[in-house]
């Protein structure tokens, strides 16, 4: 519908009409099969040896209109109205890819227009093997003139992609192969009828940050030397600064802003690519993330009420939860001190975990761990899928008793299960889970879920324990309307809220968080962080803040310590880790993350 | 490789037949105490009882008559027929193949049938067809056997059409096979209860392998569909399915047991009811044990099918 | 080029949306039963069964009114002055055997299944959330029992015990329990590692409290369609039992018996079969209706996104 188009910002002209241009997509509109319309006509053009970035939120259509540009309909979707124009290599007219019957869209598919999944481990048939997985799109669409020809061509693009070539190695099962590895078989078998056009779908999700700068530049690699225009669907902003020469940015089914990858992101336009762009953490920590973001989130809240334009500037004005970016000012000083209470330990810090060690069997998960948290400081915990760090803060919250060594508060060791510590001990020490998803109970209200620990803790009467909840609802900034609410009526960002006030209830000392921005859209993170600093500053709460984002590190945490294969192999103030990193693995961490 | 995952698995198998002779044993201990004169009645003549406890080996300790039975089940010897007083291996013998042939035929026929409606419904699902025959496999899945093979018997033998016999009409000693119209019948029974179970797994497997990533991938390399269902989607759906159909078809050996009643068919399952009757027990006590070694022996098969369906399994070991 | 301003407002509100799902929709939590009626299958299913257990369970009440036969010999002919539908082979009238055969049919199924699905229900869950060498344990007992199938065990014990009402019903419902446990315990399973179950022992929760409370309640839909198939499955072995001469024993009225009792002269007074065969049918297809919806109806819960 062209009514109710929403007018794409855009820097220059390289959307109209040029001999560059290899795939178009003109007024692009997909409906549900009940009718609902979720892309709303969409604009962009993909131009030889170029990447065009499409970044999104969730729920932005980003992945509907890639596949649209295969001539593909996810179940439950089909084609709106508008036209994708292909133009293969040596031929002069376009092809009308949503006006092709099925063959001629299937003889397209893997080789002219080549897609790569998300998820490798998904999107590789497990009980095929991966050269054969390869060789099967050369023998589709009749690539070469032999058997021959084909099995080395399988040969040669798989080294293209930097992996061995070798009949063995063909002979693998994806089952076999890494992460890593498995997404390079996916861009092997997309490169290997030499196409026109690429659809990249969030690639490098799933993958660790060293893994994720290899695959990048594989990709790039690739594009460049092979001609190809490339679409790469991403949520990550960070990764389009280094990947893509241009860039779409993608709000609920509408494209709003277009232009070259420096003029966007350097000079937004549109409101809403502005909002992204302040809640982009960086790693430098030149900005307050959250801010921006917490603000259009009140908003939204305020003018439930009253939707009127002076509110909204008010809210702006009044600074209500922004605080300094990095841990310079207050928190470097901070934590000069914490590194001087751990060498003399004389009087005991508020939460020390000493000589910490787990294993499974030969399995060494964590190794002689040392941590000192003290009051109102945020440590950071910082490591990639693997390195312990969940095990850690689980072991620190009584959730894993097989480890040895201590856990102390306020210099009392602490039993290891949440069973066996004190009330007081429990009560001490909260834990936040990463899936807001999962960590309340889907059939009982907030309400409920949040009087647990109360009820458990046995303060209060119901009375009080309710007034308890409200209050802690409000300074999550949800308020007390959610407390009859169940989670599956709540967002994501709304469940990490409540989860974060269950936490809350029974005023904690410390709070372990483990992972609980990574499964949230980037500006719903920033406005988490921003109310966790606000709440580190209203109650003196001590935080251990777990993530592999090392994006983040300026923005929430004094301290900093980096977790490798169950070793903490650097630790200390964030701003002298990040600058002087002492370990190897720290440093190569910092090179590989894309800099923002 | 794939020899150790199998071998484990035939260890299992062999364990639970042992717990299972354990049980189907351990039951004859809950006979009431004088068990000779609670099977012989209460006119039995002090002899008989007397006969009746030595043939039952109930002058012998528990855990004795328990291997001694045990190890006579290893050599074919299956005990006495308190009924008959014949053999027990005798009596069953000519019945096994006569039982065998039903379920096999059933199996051969269902199996295809329920791996290929199920497809078929997955391929075209939420249309009016599949949702009719959802309803079909409802309704058939819910009736006992016996109440389709009476229906199948109004129908085909006796009211409407006369053109099939309604019950086995072979001379004791005559070959069941002799006559196949009469296995026409039990044979259709046994596969409207079975197929529907397997239709409805292999439909809910199919569809969740066709929302798959890889099955979206083929599609996206260009794969064309038929290639898609038969080379990246079907197999999958195996292994699953394979599971259920050794359920159903170790479930088909109880159900036969109604059906060869109702058909007065001459297998294991008849002699069954025979011996339930008269209270048989070392009849009833072998009986289970075939029909334990059916499942045991139909879920290797559906291990073997689920490994060699799944690399990562194969590979495993 | 310039951001449009009218829309800004428009597009505040869609930039809080897309970070936020839409809260208009109070509560999007539909109770379970409704969900099920919504459904065709439901439907239909309830009213086959409910019209099929008010008939047995009034079927008593109605006899005097029913039994208003005094032929002592086979009557065949429907519709005559001995009875509605004939008399059988004893110049019992059929029609009135009919109405008081299904009582006990149902009253057996039902306190089988529930038998089954008490124990069961407790086995499996107990088995996935304690979990270890416990639930090893429990289900290779399990597996065990699953090698024989129900009915070859209904027969095994009703040889030694007998065909009596407590041992048809006794058995049923303990062979159920191993199926049941193995869909219990793997629904547990699903909900054990939920983060909301470790939130509960987080907070030292007395673990019946996490079973009843935190547990329970998230596996209510697998285990009523797990009662829904077992109540299908208990009437036909019950059914099948009788039918074989193994369960009510004659002179009692009772459906499967009359079938058996009645099949020998299908060709020439086909009611005495019929009449039972239909009610068997209706009343499992019913039940097994009901079953299936419930399965959509826990499947479209719509209480996750």
């Amino acid at each position: 519908m062209s009514t109710t188009k929403t007018h794409t910002v855009r820097h220059d002209h390289a959307n109209e009409p040029n001999e560059k241009i290899v795939l178009r997509v003109t007024d692009l509109a997909v409906v549900t099969n009940a009718g609902d319309e979720i892309l709303h006509g969409v604009d962009f053009a993909l131009s030889r040896g170029e990447i065009l970035g499409l970044v999104g939120e969730s729920g932005s259509g980003k992945t509907t209109a890639g596949l649209a540009c295969m001539g593909h309909f996810r179940e439950g979707l089909k084609f709106g109205s508008g036209s994708v124009s292909i133009w293969p290599r040596g031929d002069e007219t376009a092809v009308e890819v949503v006006d092709l019957d099925e063959v001629a869209v299937r003889s397209l598919r893997g080789s002219r227009i080549a897609y790569i999944p998300q998820d490798p481990a998904l999107s590789l048939n497990p009980a095929m093997r991966v050269g054969e997985q390869i060789r099967e799109v050369l023998d589709i669409h009749g690539f070469g003139s032999s058997e021959r020809e084909r099995a080395e061509r399988v040969a040669a693009v798989l080294v293209d992609v930097g992996l061995p070539g070798d009949r063995a190695y063909q002979k693998r099962w994806p089952h076999q192969l890494s992460g890593g590895q498995q997404q390079r078989i996916g861009i092997a078998m997309a490169f290997a009828m030499f196409p026109d056009v690429l659809i990249l779908d969030e690639p490098t999700t799933g993958l660790d940050v060293s893994t994720q700068a290899v695959v990048l530049d594989t990709i790039r690699q690739m594009t460049v030397a092979n001609n190809v225009a490339g679409l790469y669907i991403t949520h990550d902003l960070a990764v389009i600064k280094d990947i893509s020469d241009r860039v779409a940015v993608m709000l609920r089914g509408d494209l709003v802003e277009e232009g070259p990858v420096s003029a966007v992101l350097e000079r937004p336009q549109h409101e809403y690519t502005k909002m992204l762009m302040a809640a982009v953490p960086d790693l430098a920590g030149r900005k307050t993330i959250g801010y921006g973001a917490a603000s259009l989130e009140d908003v939204e809240r305020e003018s439930d009420a009253s939707s009127e334009a002076g509110t909204k500037d008010g809210s702006k004005g009044a600074p209500t939860h922004i605080l300094v970016s990095a841990g310079e000012a207050s928190g470097a000083a901070n934590s000069a001190k914490a590194e001087d209470r751990t060498s003399t330990s004389a009087d005991a810090s508020l939460l020390e975990v000493r000589d910490l060690e787990l294993a499974y069997g030969k399995a060494q998960i964590l190794n002689g761990i040392n941590l000192a948290l003290e009051p109102g400081e945020c440590t950071m915990l910082l490591g990639e899928s693997g390195s312990g760090k969940t095990t850690l803060s689980q072991c620190v919250a009584g959730l894993n008793d097989d480890y040895s060594g201590s856990v102390r508060l306020r210099g009392t060791e602490l039993a290891r299960s949440t069973r066996k510590r004190t009330n007081d001990q429990r009560v001490g020490i909260q834990y936040v889970f990463q899936s807001p998803f999962s960590s309340l109970n889907p059939r009982r209200s907030i309400g409920q879920s949040l009087s647990v620990p109360l009820e458990m803790s046995g303060e209060g009467t119901a009375a009080t324990r309710k007034a308890t909840v409200e209050e802690a609802l409000d300074s999550v900034r949800l308020g007390r309307s959610f407390y009859h609410r169940r989670p599956g009526d709540l967002s994501g960002g709304e469940r990490q809220r409540a989860a974060i006030a269950r936490a809350l209830v029974n005023a904690p000392s410390v709070m372990v968080c483990d992972e609980i921005t990574s499964a949230l859209d980037v500006s719903v993170q920033a406005s988490i962080v921003a109310l966790l600093r606000s709440l580190r500053e209203e109650r003196q709460l001590a935080m251990l803040f777990v993530t592999h984002n090392i994006a983040l590190s300026r923005h929430i945490a004094d301290n900093l310590a980096v977790l490798n294969k169950g070793t903490i192999v650097d630790y200390g103030p964030t701003s002298s880790v990040l600058e002087n990193p002492s370990h190897e693995y720290t440093r190569s961490l910092i090179a590989d993350v894309p800099k923002f | 490789m794939f020899g150790k995952v199998i071998g484990r698995r035939l260890i299992f198998s062999a364990f639970i037949l042992l717990a299972v002779s354990l049980l189907v044993f351990g039951a004859t201990l809950l006979l009431p105490g004088d068990a000779a004169r609670a099977i012989l009645g209460q006119q039995a003549t002090p002899e008989r009882i007397a006969a009746l406890n030595e043939q039952l080996g109930l002058d012998m300790p528990a855990w004795q008559r328990y291997f001694s039975w045990l190890g006579g089940l290893f050599v074919g010897d299956f005990g006495t027929s308190s009924a008959s007083g014949g053999p027990v291996a005798d009596l069953l013998g000519e019945r096994i193949g006569a039982s065998f042939i039903l379920m096999a035929v059933a199996a051969v026929i269902s199996v295809p049938l329920g791996i290929g409606l199920g497809v078929y419904q997955a391929l075209h699902r939420g249309k009016r067809r599949d949702q009719a025959m959802t309803g079909a496999s409802l309704v058939l899945a819910a009736m006992p056997e016996f109440v389709i093979g009476i229906a199948l018997i109004a129908i085909f033998a006796t009211s409407v059409f006369q053109i099939l016999p309604a019950v086995t009409l072979a001379p004791p000693g005559d070959p069941v096979w002799h006559r196949p119209e009469q296995l026409v019948l039990p044979t259709v029974t046994l596969v409207l209860v079975v197929t529907p179970y397997i239709v409805r797994m292999m439909r809910a497997t199919m569809i969740e392998v066709l929302d798959s990533g890889y099955v979206e991938m083929a599609r996206l390399k260009g794969v064309p569909e038929k290639r898609v269902i038969l080379r990246h989607a079907v197999p999958h759906a195996l292994g699953p399915v394979a599971q259920v159909i050794a359920i159903q078809l170790a479930w088909l050996a109880g159900g036969v047991v109604v059906v060869e009643f109702l058909f007065r068919y001459p297998g294991l399952g008849q002699a069954l009811i025979d011996a339930v009757t008269y209270r048989d027990v070392q009849v009833v006590q072998a009986i289970s044990m075939l029909v334990a070694a059916v499942y045991v022996v139909v879920n290797l098969l559906a291990d073997v099918v689920g490994i060699l369906t799944n690399p990562k399994l194969r590979s495993a070991a | 080029m310039s951001t449009d301003m009218n829309n800004l407002d428009d597009l505040k509100s869609q930039v809080a949306e897309g970070a936020e799902v839409p809260k208009e929709s109070q509560t999007t939590y539909t109770p379970f039963f409704k969900r099920v009626l919504a459904q065709k299958q439901g439907k239909i299913g309830l009213v086959l069964t409910l019209v099929i257990v008010i008939l047995a369970l009034c079927g008593p009440l109605l006899l005097p009114w029913a039994t208003g036969n005094t032929a002592t010999e086979f009557v065949a002919k429907p519709f005559s002055p001995y009875g509605l539908f004939g008399s059988d082979n004893l110049g019992r009238d059929v029609l009135s055997r009919f109405i008081a055969g299904g009582l006990t049919l149902i009253v057996y199924a039902v306190i089988a299944t529930a038998l089954g699905m008490i124990v069961g229900a407790i086995v499996g869950m107990l088995a996935a959330y304690v979990g270890g060498r416990f639930d090893a344990v429990i289900m290779r007992i399990n597996d065990v029992f699953l090698a024989i199938p129900q009915l070859v065990f209904a027969l095994l014990a009703i040889t030694v015990l007998g065909p009596q009402g407590w041992v048809l019903v006794t058995v049923i419902g303990l062979t159920h329990a191993p199926r049941i446990a193995r869909v219990a315990r793997s629904a547990t399973l699903g909900v054990v590692t939920e983060d909301y179950i470790r939130a509960a022992e987080m907070y030292a929760m007395p673990r019946w409290k996490v079973l009843f409370r935190e547990l329970l309640p998230n596996i209510t839909g697998p285990l009523s369609v797990e009662a829904g198939l077992r109540l299908t499955y208990s009437i036909g072995y019950i059914a099948s039992l009788s039918f074989l001469g193994l369960g009510l024993q004659p002179p009692a009225a009772d459906w499967g018996l009359m079938i058996n009792e009645n099949r020998i002269a299908l060709s020439i007074q086909p009611w005495g079969v019929l009449l039972p065969v239909i009610a068997i049918a209706l009343l499992t297809i019913g039940t097994n209706l009901l079953a299936d919806s419930f399965a959509r109806a826990t499947a479209s819960t719509s209480v996750e996104a």
